[in-house]
């Protein structure tokens, strides 16, 4: 999938991945995508969690190993 | 929508406790709430600007697991306190969870707001040069003026 920025969340705990992709998302513009990956198994549920609350839709999610990624696009 | 708003009394000054203020405020932050913690009684030791004397103890905490069993007359020995807090330390950074000043100040960058209750500040004879700046000195009713309008309200 396309993405405009990426956020490296691999390592970190809750909050951390929640909380830092908000901060990358605050440095983009609408309508574009940010591709996050985590390790943390928790960050599954909490990054829909995050999308849904925030209106920044959750436009694809793969798992890959022990690796999470996710597509946020900016709303 | 209306932004949603989270107030939060933190009243405890461990690091074990030290932690869920933190995350919440800035979970619910990186949500889109307004937030403010109102820190009172040991929960103001979380804004001074040296938090090394945020410890953990294994006295009267039964269910903190440790290595090796250790009966309570060796938990109260002198220095226990310091090296269950060391290691409790070592274990959050090697799993990769946010020191507390990390998280303070990813607080900070979101807008949270904190509030330091000054009757504490007074009672213990805390001095305001001791706790990091950006924060607010106030009462009981400057926190219901917030808390009165929230969406969560919680007592930590």
């Amino acid at each position: 999938m396309q993405f405009d920025q990426e956020f490296d969340a691999r390592g970190l705990s809750c909050p951390l991945p929640i909380v830092k992709t908000k901060k990358a998302l605050n440095a983009m513009t609408a309508g574009q995508v940010l591709k996050v990956t985590t390790t943390d198994p928790g960050s599954v549920k909490d990054m829909e969690a995050f999308a849904s609350q925030t209106g920044n839709p959750l436009v694809g999610s793969e798992a890959a190993g022990s690796e999470y990624v996710f597509f946020l696009r900016k709303g | 929508m209306a932004t949603k708003r989270m107030a939060i009394i933190a009243t405890k000054g461990t690091l074990d406790m030290a932690y869920p203020p933190f995350i919440l405020a800035s979970t619910a932050a990186a949500l889109g709430y307004e937030v403010q913690v109102f820190f009172t009684f040991y929960g103001l030791q979380l804004l001074k600007r040296d938090l090394s004397d945020v410890k953990i103890s294994p006295l009267a905490n039964p269910a903190m697991p440790m290595p090796v069993p250790m009966p309570v007359m060796v938990q109260m020995l002198p220095g226990m306190e310091t090296m269950a807090t060391m290691m409790m330390k070592q274990k959050i950074k090697s799993k990769g969870v946010a020191s507390l000043e990390e998280l303070r100040d990813l607080c900070l960058e979101a807008d949270v707001k904190f509030i330091a209750c000054q009757m504490t500040v007074d009672l213990f004879d805390f001095e305001k040069k001791d706790f990091i700046d950006n924060i607010e000195y106030g009462g009981a009713s400057t926190f219901m003026a917030f808390a009165g309008e929230t969406d969560i309200c919680l007592f930590i």
